[in-house]
């Protein structure tokens, strides 16, 4: 029995797409027509648009809005403001973190372009006009810009509303702009680490606000059918299940009444995870008005108001032995968490996974403390492409080990590999209480060191030194924590991270497969069907994957943090494995043998010694309905939901070097090569993207990228005319390689790499910028390194003419 | 307010509209004409999600009015595969060489290309960074964008055969 006797295993191999093949991406074939379906390309029948009247202030009392003229704007339908949602308790709503946030502003604004009305007409230039119809008194109040003002006796109490609260969720406050502390660690052992040291060094490193700044900004349509009651929002969601729980429990709506969609995304990098109030302002307006209505943010609204990253304010200290063995490290943050606290983490994690941020290093003692505060800035806090805080984390401690390196005069490189956790310390615990999976990370930066000439290159560079000129090295030997996670971790309002797939395999041999989580560019329609297809024998182009439409996927937690493969992959592969194990007995039957003599391969199970007795895949999947074992519930699917026993900890060593122009305090990115391990690789052409791309948005954030304001909380440029976005100009040209440590408890061993590039580059891009002064004894540089400020710190050295 | 005639000629077809003066090119093909392939990333020109090709020029359309272009002759992303149905060079080149992640830039930046192309038919990998940086990508860094680009010209050129 089979229907490809004629060809060898390569051939069945190939034929099957399966884990390890470059596969071409099945969603380019209608991203290239102009046929994608993103949020902003639904269109209903009766659809309307709203769009926000924003504050101009940062802090104001709002004395009187006045709607009339607005209202009175030809094809304005409606003007909604907090008194609008009061009565159905939707001016507020809870954000992830525990805390309230003002859907539309009650009485008070807290931060410039907070929305404060809500105006809703019959297309976007009719709501244009009404925006600009709407009259609002305020009141200026004084500004708290400066997290490091937040904590003074005489600092302004922004939040009114949980001035007289000791929680607003996530532990005790000392401070009515204080949000929590969050402390980890041994102190005591790290205060003996410190005392006994003989060398210490310390650094303020101040990682900058910053947007993730999809190219697609936020939006929604939220679909209100009066006669069922059913609800259907379609939106930019890179959770959409999570949304669906938050819809119910915000709007109160029984769950099953409400689907929500999120059709094609255009990039999230954690800025698409939060809830906005745009969401629920579209929701309000469609039960209102009984029409569905369409919200779409622009890009200013984007920069300024949906979900920064970053700004974390870090002291970090390190003890060390003479020959530069890390022995302690001390962390303090302040992390400006803008007006309210709604930054996405999970529940029990006010920092986030931070405490990883021992990073690559044996440190037998650590001690990390985290104060949370208001200011009159947009709230968010989001992971830009990275698994929560891990990028903070990681730049902290890659910065201060090059700078420990400089302090007690050793290579940067030989630093690193010092104090590296040895391959044979895996399965490794940190001494924050992490479990690391595995790694090998002297092989990955051996490997990097002699791609790139390592010890040609800083023979350069002290060469280039005498002559005056400028040229850095940066190492960055980076881990990471992702896959968020086991629920005993972690967990969403009380729901454990699980991802979640379900396949379904059709007479013919083909099948579809939906999960819980949500590609915004991944790749998940091919990489999901390559594991499948590995794990079922059938062929990846015959799988279809759906996710986003919660009506139809199981239940799961999202895509961000890397957790897509790690999490929602292995879900896959069990799915798929319950499937096989049907397979197996209904093959069993099929060929008259017990389960036990049928061995699996490829794409078929054969008889143990008669090869020729085989049942393809192909061939069980019809026989699942049709001719089954006496007593066999017929059919071919099988759902799973993976409740993962341990983060993954993909890992990689960068190095980048740099040129820089004391004149100009121009940086050219002369070369950087990336490796990274990210344990089994499932599409190999899909990995070097996500490292292009990551890399680039680390190149991004360590170059140019940053949310300024002044001191009366005005936000200085959130316009792509400002804020850097690099064009194909600018970009460096990106080397990369890799090694396999596979992960020991994940089902097919791989890791997640798309946010590995972002964690990793920030440091090596920052560290070679700084690599460049080291010999004129400077430790630290902030971020990022425009011209500009490379230019004032050449100009403070004497050299910048 | 009022409303004026617009009358073009998209993707070889007679359009014809009326349009309130402000509304800009980019609505009208999406809104009016239910062309969504080009997008709306920044309503500045900065981006290029919406760049269309009008009367042999590539134009950002969300800084365009509908009735500038009035009598113009305007390609979009969805009028870019070969009359056949076939996927062009450039689409092609986009999926061989892992052009694209998300797709939101993508048919902005085969329109830009295509007209790249048109006026240097062999760019060199610079010259094709230089033609696509009014085109942004948050994705995949451009690399992959330039070998889409460079695969279309080589295929362009003759020096390729067809897709691997």
């Amino acid at each position: 029995m089979s229907d490809a006797s004629e060809m060898t295993l390569e051939q069945r191999e190939a034929t099957i797409g399966g884990i390890g093949c470059a596969r071409r991406r099945k969603e380019d074939v209608r991203f290239i027509q102009g046929k994608g379906n993103y949020v902003d390309d639904v269109k209903l029948p009766g659809q309307v648009f709203g769009d926000f009247v924003r504050s101009p202030h940062a802090h104001a009392r709002i004395k009187s809005i006045d709607t009339e003229k607005a209202l009175a704007v030809p094809g304005v339908l409606a003007v909604l403001t907090a008194n609008d949602l009061k009565p159905l308790n939707l001016h507020w709503m809870p954000t992830l973190a525990g805390d309230s946030q003002a859907v539309l502003a009650d009485e008070k604004v807290h931060f410039q372009n907070q929305e404060v009305a809500f105006v809703i007409g019959e297309d976007r230039y009719a709501v244009s006009d009404g925006v600009q119809a709407v009259e609002i008194d305020y009141e200026d109040l004084p500004v708290l810009v400066d997290p490091k003002q937040a904590l003074a006796k005489d600092a302004p109490v922004l939040r009114e509303d949980a001035a007289a609260k000791d929680d607003v969720g996530q532990g005790p406050r000392k401070h009515p702009n204080h949000i929590f502390n969050w402390d980890v660690g041994d102190k005591g052992a790290t205060d003996k680490a410190f005392a006994g040291a003989a060398v210490t060094v310390k650094e303020d490193v101040l990682y900058q606000r910053v947007h993730p700044c999809p190219l697609e900004p936020c939006g929604c349509v939220a679909s209100m059918d009066k006669i069922t009651g059913e609800l259907t929002v379609y939106g930019t969601f890179q959770a959409p299940h999570v949304v669906r729980t938050i819809v119910s429990l915000i709007a109160g709506l029984p769950e099953h009444k409400i689907r929500v969609i999120a059709p094609d995304i255009g990039g999230g990098f954690g800025n698409k995870v939060g809830a906005y109030p745009g969401y629920v302002c579209s929701v309000v307006g469609t039960i209102v008005l009984g029409r569905p209505v369409k919200w779409v943010e622009n890009r200013i609204d984007n920069i300024s108001t949906t979900a920064f990253a970053r700004d974390y304010h870090m002291t970090g200290e390190l003890a060390a032995d003479e020959d530069g063995r890390i022995t302690g490290l001390r962390v303090y943050v302040l992390a400006d968490h803008g007006a309210f606290n709604a930054h996405a983490q999970p529940t029990k994690w006010p920092a986030g996974l931070f405490s990883i941020v021992t990073g690559s290093y044996d440190i037998p003692a650590a001690h990390v403390s985290v104060d949370g505060v208001y200011t009159n800035k947009a709230p968010g806090g989001v992971a830009y492409r990275c698994s929560f805080r891990v990028t903070e984390a990681s730049y902290l401690i890659e910065r201060m080990i090059d700078v420990l390196a400089q302090k007690v005069g050793l290579d940067k490189a030989e630093i690193r590999a010092r104090n590296f956790i040895k391959p044979e310390q895996f399965p490794y615990t940190s001494c924050l209480g992490w479990d690391y999976d595995s790694g090998d990370y002297p092989r990955a930066l051996a490997k990097v060191l002699d791609a790139v000439d390592y010890k040609g290159l800083r023979e350069e560079q002290a060469e280039k030194r005498e002559r005056g000129e400028l040229m850095g090295i940066g190492i960055a030997t980076f881990t990471e924590i992702v896959g968020a996670g086991p629920s005993r971790n972690c967990d969403i309002l009380g729901i454990g991270m699980f991802d979640s797939c379900e396949i379904r395999v059709h007479p013919t041999g083909s099948a579809i497969a939906r999960l819980g989580t949500k590609s915004q560019g991944q790749g998940h329609e091919t990489t999901y069907a390559q594991i499948i297809a590995t794990e079922l024998g059938l062929p990846s182009d015959d799988i279809a994957v759906e996710e986003g439409d919660t009506d139809t996927a199981p239940y799961g937690l999202g895509t961000y943090g890397s957790r897509s493969t790690p999490v929602a992959g292995a879900a896959a592969a069990h799915a798929a494995r319950k499937i096989r194990a049907k397979a197996q007995k209904i093959a069993a039957h099929m060929l008259e043998v017990a389960e036990g003599d049928l061995e699996w391969e490829i794409d078929r199970f054969k008889v143990k010694g008669l090869p020729e007795k085989v049942a393809t895949m192909k061939q069980i999947a019809f026989a699942a309905y049709q001719s089954l074992p006496e007593g066999m519930e017929p059919g071919l699917e099988a759902v799973n939901y993976y409740d993962p026993p341990n983060f993954t900890y993909p890992f990689g060593a960068y190095l980048c070097v740099v040129d820089v122009d004391r004149l100009t305090g121009e940086v050219k990115v002369r070369r950087f090569y990336a490796l990274d391990d990210c344990g089994t690789r499932i599409n190999p052409m899909i990995i070097e993207g996500q490292v292009h791309g990551g890399l680039t948005e680390a190149f991004a954030i360590a170059m140019g990228q940053e949310l300024i304001f002044d001191e009366t909380g005005n936000i200085q440029g959130a316009s792509l005319m400002d804020y850097f976005v690099p064009t194909a100009v600018e970009t460096p040209v990106w080397e990369t390689g890799h090694t396999v440590t596979p992960s020991p408890h994940h089902p097919i061993g791989a890791k997640g790499v798309g946010e590995s590039p972002n964690v990793g580059g920030v440091s090596a891009f920052s560290n070679a910028v700084v690599d460049a002064f080291a010999h004129l004894d400077v430790t630290h540089m902030p971020m990022p390194h425009t011209p500009w400020r490379v230019w004032k710190q050449c100009e403070a050295l004497g050299i910048g003419e | 307010m009022n409303k004026t005639a617009v009358k073009m000629t998209v993707n070889g077809q007679a359009v014809e509209g009326q349009v309130e003066p402000r509304l800009l090119l980019i609505h009208f093909l999406r809104e009016n004409l239910g062309l969504t392939g080009p997008h709306v990333g920044c309503e500045t020109s900065h981006c290029g999600a919406c760049t269309v090709d009008l009367d042999g020029t590539s134009i950002k359309s969300c800084t365009v009015f509908a009735v500038q272009a009035e009598g113009a002759s305007i390609t979009t992303i969805e009028g870019m595969a070969n009359a056949d149905g076939t996927l062009s060079a450039l689409q092609e080149g986009f999926m061989q060489e892992h052009g694209l992640q998300c797709g939101f830039c993508t048919p902005g930046m085969i329109m830009r290309a295509h007209r790249l192309l048109q006026e240097n038919r062999d760019p060199s990998d610079d010259e094709i960074r230089m033609g696509l940086s009014g085109n942004l990508c948050r994705c995949t860094g451009y690399q992959n964008i330039v070998k889409a680009v460079r695969y279309a010209a080589d295929k362009l050129n003759g020096r390729q055969e067809a897709a691997e």
